[in-house]
């Protein structure tokens, strides 16, 4: 579950991470009124949308006056902002985060993530934060600092206060850091969070840490522990169509090509995906169908495909196993073919459990169906009849 | 000979009596896996599929002399269950169980680590030797025996495989699911030195997909100890956008890592056979299994 920024510096101000003074508005008046009410004499205007990179894309501003405030905050506010993290549509600002404006000498990277081969919690960082943070790494690794936590003893002191000095930090600050470091640790665990990003954390000119910006991811599966993180879930950042996808269990992620995909398992469905590329298609989607599957789930997600106007043909790709059977699949699909019409071409590949009972119930329906032997011939024809449609 | 389990193992059931586990223990016993009973706290005493039930694994253990469990207890609970089978004593768990909080994986991880416990899973779909023993919910109908290891992180992935290689006459010593959960027990290294010690393993395919480092840790453990037999690669999700969830928890694109391109660049050094398409998995398996 991706949190607000507001939202996460909330959280995080909980256990004693400090952040600038600010406050969520959902109009221009209340920008205004928030910047008067938290006092200070520059206040900086943050789009709240579920992606990074707003400062370029104009949804960071600074404003010396409350009046400038509410002018940003009404320029920001129903509109679009399109970052390279939101694709091509942008995502609509519904709300701002008024924000006292700092000024700082230092800007540093921080994070706290689960380190996969270590099979650990990791804290890492790097002398210098910024947007290009992803890009500078990359290219000098040696830049990037990281701490392995301990499971049980947590994060140790004097590990902390060397990562501190190598970040530059001495003093306070560096006892500010290492305290930090403990606090991120602690609300990583406490909120059963799989990333916490302070990117920057500045050092201001009075020598305090500060977290300018905050994204923070939750761990899905432990929700059944936070039942009081749950109205933290901004349903109106999902796609629709995903949102619903989800209430059918389904996996489903929308893309900006023509074919609609269906497959069972996430691994099966990325090499789909990947398939009709190197054929010189373009996926509409990602639709991942779990093994437990009903018909009506599977009606649901085919419906989904069907309603998608930008969808030339579609392109089924199951292997029946373990519990999942092709036919349930096929009964499932041509529900939904009879509810909603079929108005593009339909190909199907049906392998493994009751594969070929799966042919003879699409045909028996009399659902025009192509059928394909393989991986490789049904990701072929797919292509050719969403090329051909579109032409 | 086979890697980890034979058709000799005796096996059990952590969440015996719950549907899922119900329904593939049932399929494991026809399949020739010898399963001897199952724990399900608070129901010790009674008896499932004509096999007792025991409170604990302990006791199980005890009055079974099972060395290996089938986890199949719901996400909440399965992280308590695997550390009581690495207390136990248990030599092989295979843990089926999905979306278990990444957090407690960190706890089991870190337990492993001081037991000689091996942990297939979570998030995966078993092990299996054809025609003679599986432990999971892999599916039974194209696998045949054969001299191809196969270690994946998808289960849809390793059906579609099997069948490719099925057309070319060629059969499986084992396959193992190793999960898509970002932090799990066995990895593809661990896989490897496993078959690669096994006689009756002549070619290892590796089935990976974007978001983790399994893939990159082979590459350098390859890379540092050349492989003595052919080893074929395919990693899925060169086309997958980033910063997208694509299936399950382990993959996401963290930080540049975990990209398709570069694991493949990386095994690709290390001296590993890359299927570029997945249409074409089985055909460049039986090419490195000829040459």
């Amino acid at each position: 579950m991706n949190l607000h920024e507001y939202q996460a510096k909330e959280l995080l101000r909980r256990h004693g991470v400090n952040s600038p003074a600010g406050r969520l508005a959902r109009s221009a008046e209340e920008a205004a009124e928030a910047a008067r009410d938290i006092g200070g004499d520059r206040w900086v205007v943050k789009a709240q949308i579920h992606a990074g990179l707003r400062q370029d894309a104009g949804g960071v501003q600074l404003c010396d006056t409350p009046e400038a405030v509410a002018e940003a905050a009404a320029g920001l506010l129903g509109r679009r902002l399109v970052t390279p993290q939101t694709g091509a549509k942008g995502k609509l600002v519904r709300s701002v985060y008024v924000e006292q404006a700092v000024s700082y000498d230092r800007e540093i990277y921080l994070a706290t993530l689960i380190d996969r081969s270590a099979g650990r919690v990791a804290i890492i960082a790097a002398r210098e934060g910024g947007n290009d943070i992803e890009a500078r790494l990359a290219a000098a690794p040696d830049e990037m600092l990281s701490l392995v936590v301990d499971p049980v003893d947590g994060v140790q002191e004097s590990a902390a206060a060397a990562l501190a000095g190598q970040l530059g930090l001495d003093g306070a600050a560096a006892d500010q850091a290492v305290a930090l470091m403990k606090a991120l640790n602690k609300a990583f665990q406490d909120f059963d969070a799989s990333l916490i990003e302070i990117n920057p954390l500045v050092v201001t000119a009075e020598g305090q840490l500060l977290a300018l910006d905050v994204k923070m991811v939750l761990d899905d599966n432990a929700q059944f522990r936070h039942p009081d993180l749950a109205n933290l879930r901004d349903e109106e950042e999902v796609d629709p169509a995903e949102l619903e996808a989800r209430d059918y269990n389904l996996n489903y992620v929308r893309l900006e090509g023509n074919i609609g995909v269906m497959g069972n398992g996430a691994g099966l469905a990325l090499a789909t995906v990947d398939l009709l590329k190197e054929h010189g298609g373009e996926p509409a989607d990602f639709m991942d169908i779990r093994p437990e599957a009903t018909r009506a789930q599977v009606t649901h997600g085919f419906k989904l495909l069907l309603r998608n106007p930008e969808v030339r043909a579609i392109l089924v790709n199951i292997y029946g196993g373990g519990i999942l059977r092709c036919d349930t699949v096929a009964e499932g699909i041509a529900a939904a073919c009879k509810e909603e019409g079929l108005r593009v071409p339909l190909i199907v590949r049906a392998a493994g459990t009751n594969g070929e009972l799966a042919r003879k119930i699409l045909m028996s329906q009399g659902i025009p169906v192509t059928f394909a032997q393989s991986l490789g011939q049904a990701a072929a024809k797919v292509v050719e009849a969403a090329g051909r449609k579109a032409a | 000979m086979a890697i980890l389990i034979d058709s000799d193992t005796k096996v059990i059931c952590q969440g015996f009596t719950g549907a899922q586990a119900t329904y593939h223990m049932e399929r494991a016993i026809a399949y020739g896996t010898k399963v001897v009973g199952g724990v399900v706290p608070g129901k010790g005493g009674r008896g499932h599929l004509g096999l007792p039930v025991f409170d604990t694994v302990a006791e199980a253990r005890e009055a079974t002399g099972a060395t290996a469990s089938a986890v199949f207890v719901p996400p909440r609970n399965a992280a308590d269950a695997i550390i009581e089978s690495i207390d136990a004593g248990m030599e092989l768990l295979v843990c089926v169980t999905e979306r278990i909080p990444v957090l407690d994986m960190v706890r089991v991880k870190q337990r492993l680590e001081s037991s000689n416990t091996r942990l297939i899973g979570p998030n995966s779909q078993g092990i299996m030797i054809p025609g003679r023993c599986k432990i999971g919910v892999m599916p039974a109908h194209l696998e045949r025996p054969g001299k191809v290891g196969i270690a994946s992180r998808s289960a849809s992935l390793t059906s579609e495989v099997i069948e490719q290689i099925s057309t070319y006459r060629l059969g499986q010593s084992t396959s193992i699911g190793i999960g898509g959960d970002p932090v799990h027990g066995m990895g593809f290294v661990d896989c490897l030195k496993l078959f690669f010690e096994d006689p009756d393993t002549e070619c290892v395919v590796l089935l990976g997909e974007i978001g983790g480092s399994d893939e990159e840790e082979a590459a350098a453990y390859l890379s540092a100890n050349p492989a003595p037999k052919p080893v074929v690669a395919y990693v899925a999700g060169l086309h997958a956008p980033t910063e997208r969830r694509m299936g399950h928890a382990g993959t996401v694109n963290v930080f540049g890592q975990g990209d398709a391109a570069a694991k493949i660049d990386a095994l690709r050094a290390a001296g590993v056979t890359i299927a570029t398409s997945a249409a074409e998995i089985g055909l460049t398996v039986r090419q490195a299994a000829r040459a």
